[in-house]
């Protein structure tokens, strides 16, 4: 069956991939620190499973969700979708006021937070998060809180290309919140918030936001796909530091009251 | 003896296997919802999807299970044998083949180079025009791949010495802030989004257990105030790199 020779495929790219960690890794343990990998079999074994695991996972978002999301994703920049009047296939000539692209906005925000909750780098590093802080943070809540800075940051993406507002506004406001949040946000958090921005953008989100951008860029008059599709991850790593810093914020506050 | 084994096998599957479950609703729940009310499409395909969603789920199990017997197994151990040796050349050494390495070959580092070297040489045209782009995505892609394998040698040494991370983040968007009046229009958005691709499932885990392993390893520091913050520095650098990089080109 096809799936089979996906699946094949996938693991070949997976471990093309991995390939330069592994020898970066091989190289400095046995040559450079000179020790054996503890439990070697184990490792290799954990090895296979997370190639194996990532690429049956990529095989299975490109049976059951990308061609969807994707198609999705440029159908809601249609003409014939933003106004029912028009025939299908019909190119705007004026662009309509940014309001009118509420469903866009809607989508941006559900899709942005749900791929994140799908995202396997966040649960790793979730993961190790909760056993390094002992327990005190708990893995699903910070992720909801990187969930819900990435369906923002997401959905002010396509707000930006709707609208046409130069990138470079968004970021420096998005980073004085950050910068001030820092000064009042609860000390052990603030690495690990900073740390959330950049893994949210990974496996899962990286593709759907991108199509997104690009399907959104192309139907409005005046974007151009190339230059405004950009800028849609810039702000998806934006956001989520906020988010995360917020619920500590919250989390601390709550305590304080009860206290 | 073999009943035993069999059922910790199951345990150490089962949690993880509900937990990808879970995580996966909520993108399948937006893309039905949408596909079926807001769309108002039936959904084809409903075997290929159904397959799909179980090679996904059990993709993701394995992973998490690969995830704490590999990945995180790993990086510790690279961190405490560093910190037994001592040797922080080497050690920086290996922070930054780790960050080259990985970026250099990273599947949406190469598709975003292309875009963005269509995006920049567009003025040329003829045969040089396409030697020139692929000398811009070339470039852009040493660009950013050095830019991560600064970015863990700078995390790795602000570990080592205990500085706060913020002042080199913040310090670092200011410098972004200050660098981009002065790069070409074309190059901004790239740059801004070259922080965020070059994060991948695999490199994550490991560098986050590397920081953290690091951490842990050091007297006086605190794994999570110091351990975590190298990913940070990773999506920070590429961005400033990638605007110099536009500086210099025009």
């Amino acid at each position: 069956m096809s799936v089979v020779v996906l699946l094949l495929t996938s693991i070949w790219t997976t471990l093309r991939d991995i390939l330069p960690i592994a020898v970066v890794i091989l190289v400095f343990q046995l040559l450079v620190l000179r020790r054996p990998i503890a439990h070697w079999q184990r490792v290799a074994a954990g090895f296979v499973c997370v190639i194996l695991g990532l690429a049956m996972f990529l095989v299975g978002l490109d049976l059951a969700l990308f061609p969807l999301g994707k198609a999705m994703a440029t159908q809601l920049a249609a003409a014939d979708f933003l106004d029912p009047g028009r025939q299908v296939g019909e190119e705007l000539t004026v662009a309509l006021p940014w309001y009118r692209y509420y469903w866009t906005y809607l989508f941006a925000f559900a899709i942005g937070f749900s791929a994140t909750v799908a995202e396997p780098a966040l649960l790793a590093v979730a993961i190790k998060a909760h056993e390094v802080s002992g327990g005190t943070l708990q893995v699903w809540p910070l992720r909801a809180a990187v969930a819900l800075g990435a369906g923002f940051g997401v959905m002010l993406g396509t707000f930006r290309i709707v609208t046409g507002i130069p990138l470079p506004w968004f970021i420096l406001i998005g980073y004085a919140i950050v910068i001030v949040q820092t000064y009042f946000a609860p000390k052990q958090i603030v690495p690990l918030a900073y740390d959330s921005g950049g893994v949210t953008t990974s496996t899962v989100t990286v593709p759907l936001v991108a199509a997104l951008g690009l399907g959104l860029a192309s139907g409005i008059p005046g974007r151009s796909p190339l230059e405004d599709g950009f800028g849609m991850i810039a702000l998806t790593v934006l956001f989520p530091m906020i988010t995360v810093m917020g619920y500590a914020q919250l989390a601390e506050w709550r305590n304080r009251r009860h206290t | 003896m073999r009943v035993a084994e069999l059922r910790t096998l199951i345990s150490r599957f089962a949690e993880p296997l509900w937990n990808s479950t879970r995580d996966l609703l909520p993108i399948v729940g937006t893309v039905g919802v949408f596909q079926l009310f807001v769309f108002q499409q039936p959904l084809e395909n409903v075997g290929q999807m159904i397959s799909g969603l179980v090679l996904v789920i059990a993709g993701l199990t394995l992973f998490v299970v690969g995830l704490e017997v590999g990945l995180f197994p790993v990086g510790a151990q690279l961190a405490h044998d560093f910190a037994k040796k001592g040797s922080v050349p080497w050690l920086i050494a290996f922070a930054f083949a780790l960050g080259f390495g990985t970026t250099f070959a990273e599947p949406a580092l190469i598709a975003v180079a292309g875009k963005a070297a269509e995006l920049a040489v567009v003025d040329d045209r003829g045969v040089e025009h396409e030697a020139m782009q692929q000398s811009y995505a070339f470039t852009l892609r040493i660009t950013v791949a050095i830019a991560v394998g600064c970015a863990l040698v700078a995390g790795v040494l602000r570990i080592i010495l205990g500085w706060p991370l913020h002042f080199f983040i913040m310090g670092g968007y200011i410098l972004v802030m200050l660098l981009t009046p002065f790069a070409p229009g074309t190059i901004i958005g790239v740059a801004y989004d070259s922080g965020g691709v070059t994060t991948s499932t695999i490199t994550v885990p490991l560098t986050t257990a590397l920081g953290v392993g690091l951490a842990s390893s050091i007297k006086g520091r605190s794994p999570l105030l110091d351990g975590f913050g190298l990913i940070a520095f990773a999506s920070l650098t590429p961005i400033i790199f990638v605007l110099l990089m536009g500086i210099l080109w025009s």
